[in-house]
């Protein structure tokens, strides 16, 4: 159906741009000046070299035919036999792969060598993302969270954001803190960029939750039910994303007001990705107040959680934990309770009157993800540790980490020798006397 | 001679310059400069995690004169920065041994 085919086509670029730029700007602003750029490439060489293993074996082991955890990854090798007219289907998926493994970055920021990301990438893609992505997304008999626990999980609450989340999570605690933290908190530097990089990935977003409508039948089979399908369940999908993000601003801001005395920016921003986290999984699973409720109980409950790293002693970031994972675990767990038999599951939730399958099934869903990503994650980040090393020596992180592993700096605001008046309430009053800053 | 040593809030920069240029000073060093008096820091959330910020950004000026423009330049600075409110800075006069203008040679007063 060509309406559906270039939807595809918009949905798999909008979701590209959450990576690159969206995420790289989100979580660049949050870093430090001296590893802005550090922290941006994480995000572009996931999509390097996560794309490509996904195209050699990833949508093999995805979409190659059935498994309770993969397919088989060699018998659609490099999309060997994939009509080309299915390209588009393999570049969607190949999306999400790409921002999942980008998302865990932000746990590790400034202080993990180069080289030791790039070998994680794709060995973590193979085994954790892979698989689970099997496991929720391709639905054969066996797969383990869709078919077999029967767990709802529109386009990732489990497979991508739990499973970042706990990736992150496990990280974090495996490669350590960061010198001086939490003595030094580590201010963000540049929250413009960060505003900017949620604003991206909401719109993004709507590729990633909207696009990943799957139809009950194909257009040839019966066209009726299909564009019945296509145009309630893409109005659905879109409202839900987009209704549960703004509740989720006004929840982190509530929620951040009250304990902290400002709404802030970085709260605003945070509140969008939480949001869009949480309502992921159950886009097309609950009605206008359902995405309403999602979006403001997870916004208040991850403003709560990115408090825990500084409880609890592990250096994640930029809070993947606080948002991702627990934004995730909120998001795929209400579902059992805000699940409609309008949506796409056709499945009624604890509120909707279908009792507690529906809440029992999502639990089992959200801790089958945080198992096998905890236990694979720990597995190979040990053995990253304890071969290849993650830290970059303690002095290049305290001279930066843009400096020690790629040889730039992001910003040149002082020319000539310690200048200086490049920048700040004397940048005006440099091109001349009548031009202050008044001007 | 005498350095006149400035430290104001940067908002102010622009009125002491034009009361200064008004009064004749034909040149300045200024710098952004960061510090605290008593009135010390302040404090910015960061998803929750609180930081004190202890350094307050401040403009500073320098600028050398004659001994008999000395007063009236402190004067002209404490008047054009002066908000009544605390962070306002502080200015000080020191004496000067030699100028020396780096183009010509001259010395002195004729350096100034």
């Amino acid at each position: 159906m060509d309406g559906y085919y270039a939807f595809m086509l918009v949905a798999t670029l909008l979701v590209l741009m959450m990576t690159t730029p969206a995420l790289a700007l989100f979580y660049g602003g949050m870093s430090r000046s001296k590893s802005v750029l550090n922290m941006m490439m994480m995000s572009f060489v996931s999509m390097a070299v996560v794309g490509i293993v996904y195209v050699l074996w990833g949508w093999s082991m995805g979409w190659s035919g059935d498994g309770t955890f993969f397919a088989d990854p060699f018998e659609l090798f490099a999309l060997k036999g994939v009509a080309t007219s299915d390209y588009i289907y393999v570049m969607f998926q190949m999306t999400f792969a790409v921002i999942t493994a980008a998302l865990i970055s932000g746990a590790i920021a400034d202080r993990v060598k180069f080289s030791a990301w790039l070998v994680f990438l794709p060995i973590w893609s193979t085994l954790v993302y892979f698989p689970l992505a099997h496991m929720v997304f391709s639905c054969t008999d066996a797969a383990l969270i869709c078919s077999q626990i029967g767990a709802q999980d529109y386009a990732g609450g489990t497979a991508v954001h739990i499973n970042a989340g706990m990736a992150g999570l496990v990280l974090a605690i495996v490669v350590g803190k960061r010198v001086n933290w939490p003595k030094d908190k580590m201010r963000p530097h540049n929250l413009t960029l960060t505003m900017l990089g949620a604003a991206l990935l909401w719109v993004g977003w709507y590729g990633f939750n909207v696009g990943s409508i799957v139809f009950g039948a194909t257009f040839e089979e019966d066209p009726n039910a299909f564009l019945e399908q296509f145009y309630s369940e893409t109005g659905r999908t879109f409202a839900n994303t987009t209704l549960a993000t703004m509740a989720a601003i006004l929840g982190w801001l509530l929620i951040e007001r009250m304990l902290h005395g400002k709404a802030t920016s970085l709260g605003a921003a945070s509140g969008i990705v939480a949001g869009l986290v949480a309502i992921t999984p159950a886009a097309g699973a609950v009605d206008i107040s359902g995405a309403l409720a999602i979006g403001a109980i997870a916004a208040a409950a991850c403003a709560f959680a990115v408090n825990l790293k500084f409880k609890l002693g592990f250096d994640d970031s930029f809070d993947v934990v606080g948002v991702h994972l627990v934004g995730g675990i909120i998001g795929t767990v209400l579902i059992g309770l805000f699940s409609t038999s309008d949506g796409a599951g056709g499945v009624d939730g604890l509120f909707y009157g279908g009792g507690l399958g529906s809440l029992g099934d999502q639990t089992l869903g959200v801790l089958m993800a945080i198992a096998y990503s905890g236990v694979l994650t720990l597995v190979i980040a040990l053995a990253i540790k304890y071969t290849l090393g993650w830290r970059i020596s303690e002095d290049d992180e305290i001279g930066g980490i843009d400096l020690s592993e790629h040889g730039e700096n992001a910003y040149d605001l002082h020319t000539g020798v310690g200048g200086g008046v490049k920048s700040g309430v004397l940048a005006g009053a440099i091109g001349g006397p009548k031009e202050g800053i008044k001007a | 001679m005498k350095l006149v040593t400035a430290v104001i809030k940067p908002h102010k920069w622009e009125d002491v310059r034009e009361a200064l240029e008004t009064f004749g000073v034909t040149g300045m060093t200024v710098s952004e400069v960061s510090g605290y008096g008593r009135q010390k820091g302040h404090t910015e959330v960061y998803r929750g995690a609180e930081y004190d910020i202890a350094l307050v950004p401040k403009i500073r000026i320098e600028i050398v004169v004659d001994d008999a423009d000395a007063d009236d330049v402190l004067g002209i600075v404490v008047k054009t920065a002066q908000t009544g409110r605390i962070g306002d800075g502080k200015v000080w006069v020191s004496p000067v041994d030699t100028v020396v203008r780096v183009r010509t040679g001259e010395q002195d007063d004729a350096a100034i």
